[in-house]
């Protein structure tokens, strides 16, 4: 199954889901999608006409524009989303290298969606790393098994 | 064709980046190679690059970490020899997560064996209503 990931970059998650035998939707292949088309002079700063187009689909025009651009990369993400894992108010995603009102924005919209969704804490000792890697595996059994049924 | 890059984070004991890279040589495929501090970058087609790594990953499944990544090496745009040096977008969170892999491949370790974690009571941050007291109580003596 799909399952989208939170913080969109994080090496943790997209390992772990990959390890347990599903697709990670991440930021990485929104990315590359721009940095492999043609015709893009700095990608992936360059948007072309269609991004704010998708971006519009989630944040009005009012809103920052970075927000926009930022939804034209994950919108796809989460429209495409099947099931969820989320980190709950990581640090990094916050600040210079990311965008609150946008974390804030894909936080909702993936709740809004009502799609299967695991929220943890990112782990600070062996015992949490423990639980985190647990309930991971086990909310992945469990899409695995959804998955077998619906078959 | 489909091309994607890959980077192998290695978190081992047991094995160096230079190790990983000799074994990505001696595979034979048709995929571009760089070597980095944290592991290595891995350039091709997505079967090639998908199934290289599953082999690659057995080497120490608890030790290799592995995710996509969106600019293939040397990429002007991103490649720090261009851009006069400095972190490149992405190197904070990596460094983040990279100080948290000696745990997480315990827990790995710890789920192969059939561990099941007892539920742990989280230490609550202070609330808000809570630290007023405290400072009330602080100001007025």
């Amino acid at each position: 199954m799909k399952v989208f990931i939170y913080p969109t970059n994080s090496l943790i998650l997209s390992d772990l889901v990959e390890r347990f035998g599903h697709e990670p939707l991440a930021l990485m292949q929104e990315i590359g999608k721009k940095v492999r088309a043609q015709g893009l002079d700095s990608p992936p700063l360059n948007i072309t006409p269609e991004d704010p187009k998708i971006g519009l689909k989630y944040a009005a025009v009012e809103v920052p524009s970075g927000v926009r651009g930022r939804m034209s990369l994950f919108g796809p993400l989460i429209q495409s989303a099947e099931a969820a894992i989320i980190i709950r108010d990581p640090v990094i995603p916050f600040g210079c290298m990311g965008c609150a009102r946008t974390n804030e924005l894909v936080n909702f919209l993936i709740r809004a969606k009502k799609i299967p969704l695991l929220e943890l804490d990112y782990p600070s000792t062996e015992d949490e790393a423990k639980e985190f890697v647990y309930k991971i595996s086990e909310f992945l059994k469990s899409l695995t098994e959804k998955k077998n049924e619906q078959h | 064709m489909d091309t994607i890059t890959k980077m192998i984070v290695i978190n081992s004991t047991k094995v160096l980046p230079s190790d990983i890279v000799i074994k990505l040589y001696e595979s034979n495929a048709d995929v571009m190679i760089k070597e980095t501090c944290f592991g290595a970058m891995v350039s091709g087609e997505r079967s090639v690059v998908n199934s290289l790594l599953n082999d690659i990953r057995k080497i120490d499944p608890y030790g290799i970490f592995i995710k996509e990544r969106g600019l293939a090496p040397g990429e002007p745009y991103r490649c720090r020899a261009t851009r006069r040096g400095g972190a490149r977008p992405g190197f904070h969170n990596l460094e983040t997560e990279d100080r948290m892999l000696p745990h997480i491949a315990s827990a790995l370790r710890a789920l192969d064996r059939g561990e099941v974690p007892g539920h742990k009571q989280r230490i609550k941050k202070l609330d808000v209503e809570k630290l007023k007291e405290i400072i009330e109580s602080e100001v007025s003596q």
